[in-house]
Formats: C-alpha cells, structure tokens, sequence
C-alpha cells in the first residue's frame, strides 16, 4: 500500500522566495546593485534628441473612438478604404490578405433592425493580445494605443486567436513599396494602429475618422477619453454608448453607439 | 614546443600582412550623401556606432512615440539615398548595402522599412 501523498510544504515554498530575492538583490558594493548597473548601461552619445512629452505617448491621455451606428451608411466604405490607403494596405479581400478595419452589418434577430458600423483593433485596456504574446511584441503604450513591435513580433499568431474582435492580421507574403510612416513586411502580425503616426505628429483625428467626415456621415469620432473637455469625453458622458463584448470586460476605447 | 610557438607567431605575422594587402580585397563604394547635408555625427563613429543609435531611436519610437528624431531611419535614408536608385539598398553600390555585403553583416531593415526617402516613397500617392 503506498503511502498518501504528502501535501507540498509551504514553509519551503516561503524559503525559495527568501532566496530568490536574496539573489536578485545580491550587494556588490555598499549600495551597488546588479540591477543598478544594468539600468545604469552606457548612454548611447548623442541619442534622444527629440525632446520628450511634444510628441511621446502621454500616459494621462487615452485615445478612443466612438462609433455612432446610426450615422454610419450601410454599404460605405470610405474608412476601410481611407485606412488602405494611409497604411499602404493592398485592399484585396483574399482570406489571406490583411485588413485593419472592416466594415459588419448587424441584425437585431427579434426586430429586425440592421446596424452598420466598422470594427477594427478595440485599444483594450485590458487588451487578451498582449497578455498571449510571448515576446513582448503585442504591447500597450502609456496612451492606450495598442501595438505591435515586429521589431519582436515572430509571427506566431497566438494574439490572432487571442483577440475577441477579429482584429489582428497576419503578412503572409513580402511587402514592397511601404509607406515611409508605416514600415510592414513579411513575417508579423499587424492591426489598426489608431494611425499612431499621425497622432504623434499632432494630427487630431485618424485616417477613417477623417474619410467618414470627408464623405459626410461623421460616423467616427477620435478623441481623447480622458480630457473631460474633449469632444468624444462630452459625447460619451451624454449618450448611450456600449463596447463591443463587454461581457470579457477587456475595457475596450472604441465605443459604439446605436446598437 | 618552441618550434610550435614560432609557427603560430609566423602565421600570425602572414595573416596581418595579408590584410595590410591594400590590392587583394575589393573596398566597399561608400555613395557620398546628399549634397548640402551633414551627418550628425563624424563617419568614423557612425560606422561603428549606427546599429546603437537606430536601435536606440527604433525602442523609443515604437514604444514611446518619439517621432522626428535625427537617429531615425527615415532621417538616414533621406540623406544617404543614392541619387540614381534613389535608394539606400536597391543597387549593390547603394550606401548601406556597399557596406553591408563587404562585411556580410545581412540588414533586415528594409524587409519592412523603404529604403526610399520620404519625398520619394510618397510620390504620386493620393493624400
């Protein structure tokens, strides 16, 4: 007869915590640390010239979209083309090829009433992706923008699978003739990128936003959730807005309005 | 043993005189830059140190949203583009591939960046 399994201690478990900090924190010298010293790494001479807080991600602001379904024509396709076009897309529709944004249609079974409205990356601040990643390559930057660094991305696609809302695409074959703003290739996965570049150059309002305007629906409204004064922060504190699958409480900064 | 010693110190010595050979290698094209720019820094620290400083700006661009910087690639590519290919890695005598495959260092960068400058990768594309 065997004996019972004995229950892990965890008075050892306790002692292994001891230790690894006792490592971790190792003194070299009376207030040296090696954690110290590789903060401490050589300056790269001359780097960081542009200077910080003009154009860096500003962890007060939380960039969001808010999506008024009513407005939003069934059948335009401006923004998905506007987005195209700004990020150097090539717009075909083969299950392989990429795609930030798209546009749905949605029907109320029990009415019947039919909502259209685009659906792209949802800047979760909770985002599944960057939880799955396992490089470090799917982040969130101090803005709530949601990015991929294919600097590290591997192409392992986990943050496809991850993702609630479909949003994340794969580069399946080599990308020529990139926009400068916005280098992709072979190999990554990629997504909205709420036109990053745009806005770190201080351009208010992102390349769909614009179209929808453009083409006088007005659909799309980009902002910063945070600033009470903005115009999104008004709009979402006076109507009715919800986020898409809120029940996985992934706290997404796109909201959508009429559905 | 002193006999091996002396055959390791011999070639050693054949070796550096084979690399002083200024003939037998061919030397990397370096194109000159556009006319009218400099860089930021001296050419002889910025070939040692370019893979540093792209590196650096590369972090603090995609994580901190640092635009604009001179350590940019974008700001490299707009200077260095070779005034025929307009290009810095379309011809093997364009500035970063010259080097590149002397050293035979491969360079992924333009898997996914241009290697055109700005004013030229955005011609006749609709705004």
């Amino acid at each position: 007869m065997s004996k019972p399994q004995e229950r892990p201690s965890t008075a050892r478990r306790g002692f292994l915590g001891v230790a690894a900090a006792a490592i971790g924190g190792v003194m070299l010298a009376p207030g040296i640390q090696l954690i110290e010293i590789a903060r401490a790494a050589a300056p790269v001479p001359g780097a960081g010239t542009a200077a910080p807080g003009a154009t860096a991600a500003n962890p007060k602001v939380r960039w969001g979209m808010l999506i008024d379904t009513n407005k939003c024509a069934a059948g335009c396709t401006d923004c998905v083309t506007a987005c195209n076009t700004e990020n150097g897309l090539p717009g075909t529709t083969r299950p392989t090829d990429p795609q930030w944004i798209r546009k749905i249609e949605i029907k109320q079974i029990a009415t019947g009433r039919v909502s259209s409205a685009p659906v792209m990356c949802q800047h979760c601040a909770e985002p599944p992706c960057v939880d799955v990643c396992p490089t470090g390559a799917s982040f969130k930057r101090a803005d709530g923008i949601v990015l991929v660094d294919r600097h590290s991305c591997i192409g392992c696609r986990y943050c496809v699978m991850a993702c609630p809302y479909k949003a994340r695409s794969f580069v399946h074959e080599d990308v020529v003739d990139q926009k400068p703003d916005v280098p992709r290739g072979k190999g990554c996965v990629e997504g909205c990128t709420l036109c990053v570049h745009r806005i770190d150059q201080g351009n208010p309002t992102t390349a769909c936003a614009e179209a929808c305007a453009k083409a006088g629906h007005g659909a799309i409204l980009f902002g910063d959730l945070n600033d009470a004064a903005s115009e999104i922060a008004r709009r979402v504190r006076e109507i009715h807005t919800t986020q898409l699958r809120a029940d996985l409480k992934l706290d997404p900064g796109v909201r959508y309005h009429g559905i | 043993m002193r006999r091996i010693v002396l055959a390791i110190g011999l070639l050693l010595v054949g070796a550096v005189f084979a690399a002083d050979d200024a003939g037998r290698t061919p030397r990397p094209v370096v194109e000159r830059a556009a006319p009218g720019t400099s860089c930021l820094a001296d050419p002889a620290f910025m070939r040692r140190n370019h893979m540093d400083l792209l590196k650096h700006q590369r972090d603090e661009t995609v994580h901190g949203g640092v635009r604009g910087s001179g350590h940019s690639l974008k700001a490299c590519i707009d200077c260095h583009a070779s005034q025929k290919t307009r290009s810095v890695a379309k011809a093997e005598t364009n500035f970063c591939v010259s080097c590149h495959s002397y050293v035979a260092v491969k360079i992924d960068c333009f898997e996914c960046h241009t290697s055109q400058p700005r004013a030229v990768a955005l011609q006749g594309v609709p705004k």
